[in-house]
């Protein structure tokens, strides 16, 4: 056999095997590792400030695996240490995640044929990371149709695994510091490494600022309502800030 | 709260949150987002975080507390300004934590 033409069969191999389901799998778990390094802190930052406050560690595991939404199991451990009411969690939970409608409208074209369990799977699976790491390589078409699933899936899958142990690391690590530490300190520092990059123009800036405003004032609501109407009211900012930055413009 | 409370609002956020990822997956295309809710919904991430720091930051068994003597307002300053110059979020923790560490051995609070 010629030289070349084993270089050809070798190619072909290679294609054949970076279109079957485990490769796509793998090149998807592969393509999240630096993510998964990102993420770690915000997981132990969970688990620590669950059992801080009184969760046990199954209901901190509970939590990551039934809400598996960082920013809002952080957001509802305050709300559930204070004892608020289960309506408020859920509005808060309801508010914090209405984002995912947003990756689930432009994921959805690419996930159209499957059937519903494949849809039930990858959906549940949906968190920011999964969705920033596969929408780009979806949308200019460098995975095909049946490999795309399997692609999301190592991707996806990677980071459930992830939060989960974080979670876990987090609740031993938390039982295991003393009240000394201050370590529920962690919850408002995750939160600030969350915000300072969510701060991105003049807008985004008019939102965090009336929500700071607002929550300075609306912290001793009754119900627990103060972090749901300071939300809304940096979101009401944010809008009108928008507006007459446009207007200002014109 | 009660453990029963507690699961039952682990539930329901979960329900919550599984019916918002599916949405648009399971309707494929038959409705549309509503353009403002589009854009309200990019003002959420810096609102809802922003939300959950001040207080933490600034009440002290209950009430506002502005001055030297609160440390972790002061830590929180110092986690800010190392989110921003660095965007790291391990220095932020570390930097935090360090800093309110400092303050307490210090112990310039009443």
């Amino acid at each position: 056999m010629q030289p070349d033409g084993i270089a050809r069969d070798l190619e072909e191999a290679i294609d054949e095997k970076s279109s079957s389901p485990a490769a796509a799998f793998i090149a998807g778990a592969k393509a999240i590792v630096p993510v998964l390094l990102a993420l770690l802190p915000f997981g132990l930052a969970f688990g620590a400030t669950a059992t801080g406050s009184g969760l046990s560690a199954v209901e901190a595991l509970g939590m990551s695996v039934f809400v598996f939404a960082g920013a809002a199991q952080l957001a509802a451990v305050p709300l559930l240490s204070a004892g608020a009411s289960v309506a408020i969690v859920l509005l808060t939970v309801l508010v914090v995640n209405l984002r995912l409608t947003l990756y689930s409208a432009s994921l959805a074209p690419h996930f159209g044929r499957l059937p519903a369990g494949w849809k039930g799977l990858l959906a549940y699976l949906l968190t920011d990371q999964a969705y920033a790491a596969t929408i780009t390589p979806f949308d200019e078409g460098e995975r095909n149709e049946p490999d795309k699933r399997w692609y999301y899936l190592g991707v996806a899958l990677a980071i459930w695994v992830t939060w989960q142990a974080a979670t876990v690391s987090g609740v031993v690590l938390g039982a295991w510091a003393s009240e000394g530490w201050s370590l529920d300190f962690v919850l408002p520092l995750i939160f600030i490494a969350a915000a300072v990059p969510a701060i991105k123009d003049r807008a985004t800036g008019a939102a965090s600022l009336s929500a700071g405003i607002a929550a300075l004032f609306c912290a001793t609501l009754p119900l627990n309502l103060g972090l749901i109407t300071a939300a809304l009211a940096g979101v009401l900012g944010g809008l009108v800030a928008e507006l007459v930055f446009e207007r200002g413009q014109k | 709260m009660s453990t029963l409370t507690l699961w039952l609002a682990v539930a329901g956020a979960g329900a919550i949150t599984f019916a918002l990822r599916l949405s648009f997956i399971a309707l494929l295309g038959r409705i549309e987002i509503p353009p403002l809710l589009g854009s309200a919904l990019r003002f959420v991430p810096a609102a809802v975080f922003t939300a959950v720091v001040i207080p933490l930051l600034f009440y002290v068994n209950g009430a506002v507390e502005v001055s030297i003597g609160n440390e972790r307002l002061l830590a929180g300053i110092a986690a800010v300004l190392i989110a921003w110059r660095t965007r790291s979020v391990p220095l932020t923790l570390v930097g935090g934590m360090a800093t309110l560490w400092a303050l307490q051995a210090i112990g310039l609070g009443p």
